[in-house]
């Protein structure tokens, strides 16, 4: 990859604030040119600020070259959001990794933007909260990914998604502007403006602070395994618990080739004779608890479950989490690359929509491999490939779109949790209109009218008045 | 005609009602008409859509007009067991509710009405449909407009139809009350639905299986009641919950807070807190981008009230 050489002036003014920590080498650069997604794009210069007024300059120093910037946290987004383009200047928050505050009178802490998920709840765990969304990601991806991407995880299904955990954001808008979005008050005045900015993907400002909602810990948590014989029953079991008014803490999903592949890489003893498991979690109080395991298991009976595991203690449910939470990396013994995909269906849609996703694969001579929410009807299909066949990028990007397509004809989305970025960008006009995504970049123009702030990504070209860095998109991105 | 059909037909029926001129306002229940001052008196009326056109219960999921009433949405869902958590006068619409963006008294447990919200489907100030979220219970798809729309009194669109998202209707719903420290219990009880306080008495709303209620009543001094005492209806004042004490033990006239949220209902009259000049800028920016003219909702005002 040739990147842009630096513009010496601008990466001087960088320098002159942030010393060694505005970089332009090639290692650098080629560190910062990816995300989790298969795309590549092209930094000029990474700057690693370590607090608000770093950001605050860095902003205006880009602003003053015409330059646009891109705040980038662990990289662990699988859409392409923080893939640079445009040649911009990458803020990374690496280096803005610190709880600030835990205040637990207004069940809130302060964080920078580079905590990373899990860190949170570990040092929130003695104090017995936790931060409620955990993206199979949590022990890498960063606070600040979360609030761009508004992420889920798992237990999203009870407890919602990251723009419900959210209450205020200390951004550094793309003028140089320093504002405090939302407050700690239930009711903040005016317009909600915390709302919009939580999964802007880095468009409408630089995150520097968040403060984040705590949630007690369950003071029960029961984790239950069921299998079946039939993916059918257990795809109709998920619907069916639903439909008996329980809302499991969690209610995940695996596919026969997914049981195989991670039982093969955690030996949590899943059974690698059925044809789907769910990993189904209860939490709360003792009696509600109850009633949920004995309402989960009336529901599976009549769906001609196999059998059902109730992890012991915690540590047989941490082993079947484990499975669960790994799945993707294990995907590593099927075939060394994956593409892993993202789109909600209404849950009675699961069954149609997981055959069409064997059937594309096939079509494609690629392996689907299917581990995902089934609770939120959050599908991500896994396609595994090997990249150095010749041509295979090509087949994985049809496949995808033919996904997508499948999963919106059946009444869905584009994406559950993981975003539009580049991937899904040109997508949007699949479920929006144009005068749908012209309202939405109005809104994008009143905080970043020049648009400098992570230019080209969640809206197409064409929706957008101000996209003044080239139509250039990275090759193998999925447009 | 398909019922998908005739909803499209509400719904344009509706943009054609608000249309691409005058000054509009949206009256829905009128059961919080005073918020944000009264519209202008030119202001040519119009109301929403109303009717509850799609409850999925396996989804928990339910798409309506959005002048369909509380009391009607509740009645539906309920056949099914189902409820959506807004706690508001009957009387009260479902876009009404959003375009207020008040939450209701259990908020502690079930969050902000904002929260419950999948997809909206508005009126711009042209008169086009625009829609924004999706329908399922879990959706990033492009910029959240749902977000800004709860809140706005009506200043960035007319809101016509609503899909939220519904939650199970708990098997027991007990009131108690006693006078028991209301800090300690917000401490100690696990997700309680509501904790009233008015500075001497305390009421608490339990929800979930009736074992849990009772074990957790039990820990504690309590004496069941019927329901919450009457919401003084003066002022509404939103404070940190670590606040809340002092504005309690400090107010003048009767009161009551929403322990945990920080919400204090009061018969003081209140004024809305100042909002940074930042911030305000962005909010004018909003404004006049989508709707420019300022024909919806005259009169009314988010900012500077």
């Amino acid at each position: 990859m040739v990147h842009k050489s630096a513009d010496q002036n601008l990466l001087g003014e960088l320098r002159s604030f942030l010393g060694d920590r505005a970089r332009d080498g090639e290692f650098e650069l080629g560190l910062y040119s990816k995300d989790g997604s298969v795309l590549e794009g092209n930094p000029m210069i990474v700057c690693l600020p370590v607090n608000t007024e770093e950001v605050q300059q860095i902003v205006t120093v880009c602003r003053k070259h015409h330059r646009p910037f891109l705040a980038r946290g662990s990289g662990t987004g699988l859409a392409g959001g923080a893939v640079p383009v445009g040649d911009p200047v990458v803020i990374a928050t690496a280096k803005m990794n610190k709880i600030l505050e835990v205040d637990l009178q207004n069940r809130i802490a302060w964080v920078e933007p580079g905590v990373l998920n899990l860190d949170l709840s570990r040092e929130l765990s003695p104090l017995g909260f936790h931060f409620a969304p955990d993206p199979s990601s949590q022990q890498v991806c960063s606070i600040g990914g979360n609030v761009a991407n508004n992420s889920g995880g798992p237990h999203c299904l009870a407890y919602g998604v990251t723009s419900a955990h959210v209450l205020a954001i200390e951004v550094v808008l793309p003028d140089g502007r320093i504002a405090v979005l939302g407050d700690l008050t239930a009711e903040p005045p005016g317009y909600d403006l915390r709302g919009i900015f939580v999964g802007s993907e880095g468009t409408m400002g630089v995150a520097t602070k968040v403060a984040v909602r705590l949630t007690p810990n369950p003071p029960e948590i029961r984790t239950l395994l069921l299998d079946f014989a039939d993916v059918r029953d257990g795809a109709a079991t998920v619907s069916a618990i639903i439909a008996a008014g329980l809302i499991p803490a969690a209610l995940e999903m695996m596919d026969q080739r997914a049981i195989e592949m991670v039982e093969a890489f955690v030996n949590a003893g899943y059974p690698t004779d059925a044809d789907a498991v769910l990993l189904v979690e209860i939490d709360g109080l003792a009696g509600g608890v109850e009633h949920g395991i004995e309402v989960v298991r009336a529901v599976a009976a009549r769906h001609h479950v196999g059998s059902v595991r109730v992890a012991a203690d915690d540590a047989e449910r941490d082993l079947l989490w484990k499975g669960r939470k790994n799945a993707f990396g294990a995907v590593a013994r099927i075939k060394p690359d994956y593409y892993l995909h993202d789109t909600v269906v209404p849950r009675g849609k699961l069954v149609e929509v997981l055959e069409k996703v064997y059937r594309i694969a096939d079509a494609h001579d690629l392996i689907a491999v299917n581990v995902f929410h089934a609770g939120d009807g959050n599908l991500h299909p896994i396609l595994a490939y090997d990249s150095k066949e010749k041509g295979v990028l090509e087949r994985v990007h049809a496949a995808g779109r033919a996904i997508v397509t499948a999963s919106i004809e059946a009444g869905g989305v584009l994406s559950g949790e993981h975003g539009i970025g580049l991937e899904k960008r040109d997508y949007m006009g699949m479920l929006f209109s144009a005068h749908d995504m012209a309202t939405q970049d109005l809104v994008r123009e009143a905080f970043d009218p020049d648009g400098l702030a992570n230019p080209l990504k969640v809206l197409p070209s064409g929706s957008r008045c101000s996209d003044s860095f080239g139509q250039h998109v990275p090759d193998g991105a999925w447009v | 005609m398909s019922q998908r059909d005739a909803m499209q037909q509400e719904v344009d029926q509706f943009a054609k009602d608000v249309g691409a001129s005058d000054p509009v306002t949206v009256v829905g229940g009128r059961t919080h008409w005073q918020v944000g001052g009264l519209p202008e008196p030119e202001a040519r009326e119009v109301r929403a859509p109303e009717g509850v056109w799609a409850h999925e219960p396996e989804e928990m999921t339910v798409r309506c007009g959005a002048g369909t009433t509380l009391g009607q949405l509740s009645e539906e869902l309920a056949r099914h067991g189902q409820m959506v958590p807004f706690d508001m006068d009957a009387n009260a619409t479902v876009g009404g509710v959003l375009a207020v963006g008040r939450s209701g008294f259990r908020r502690l447990r079930y969050g902000h009405v904002r929260d419950l919200v999948l997809q909206i489907r508005h009126i711009d100030h042209k008169g086009r449909i625009v829609s924004s979220g999706g329908p399922t219970v879990k959706n990033v798809s492009g910029y959240d407009l749902c977000r800004l729309l709860v809140g706005s009194l009506g200043k960035f669109g007319c809101i016509a139809e609503v899909t939220l998202r519904c939650l199970p209707i708990p098997e027991t719903t007990q009131w108690f009350t006693g006078s028991l420290d209301p800090f300690e219990l917000h401490k100690k009880l696990y997700r309680p639905s509501s904790i009233l306080w008015n500075g001497l008495q305390v009421w608490v709303c339990l929800e979930g299986v009736a074992s849990d209620v009772a074990a957790q009543a039990a820990t504690f001094d309590f004496e069941e009641a019927p329901g919450p005492p009457p919401f003084p209806t003066v002022g509404r004042l939103s404070v940190e919950p670590r606040d809340l004490q002092r504005h309690v033990t400090s107010s003048k006239l009767a009161c009551l807070a929403e322990v945990g949220v920080g919400i204090i209902h009061t018969n003081e009259v209140t004024h809305s807190r100042s909002i940074p000049e930042v911030n305000l800028s962005l909010m004018r920016e909003l404004e006049e981008r989508l709707d420019p003219n300022g024909r919806l909702n005259p009169g009314r005002q988010v900012l500077n009230r």
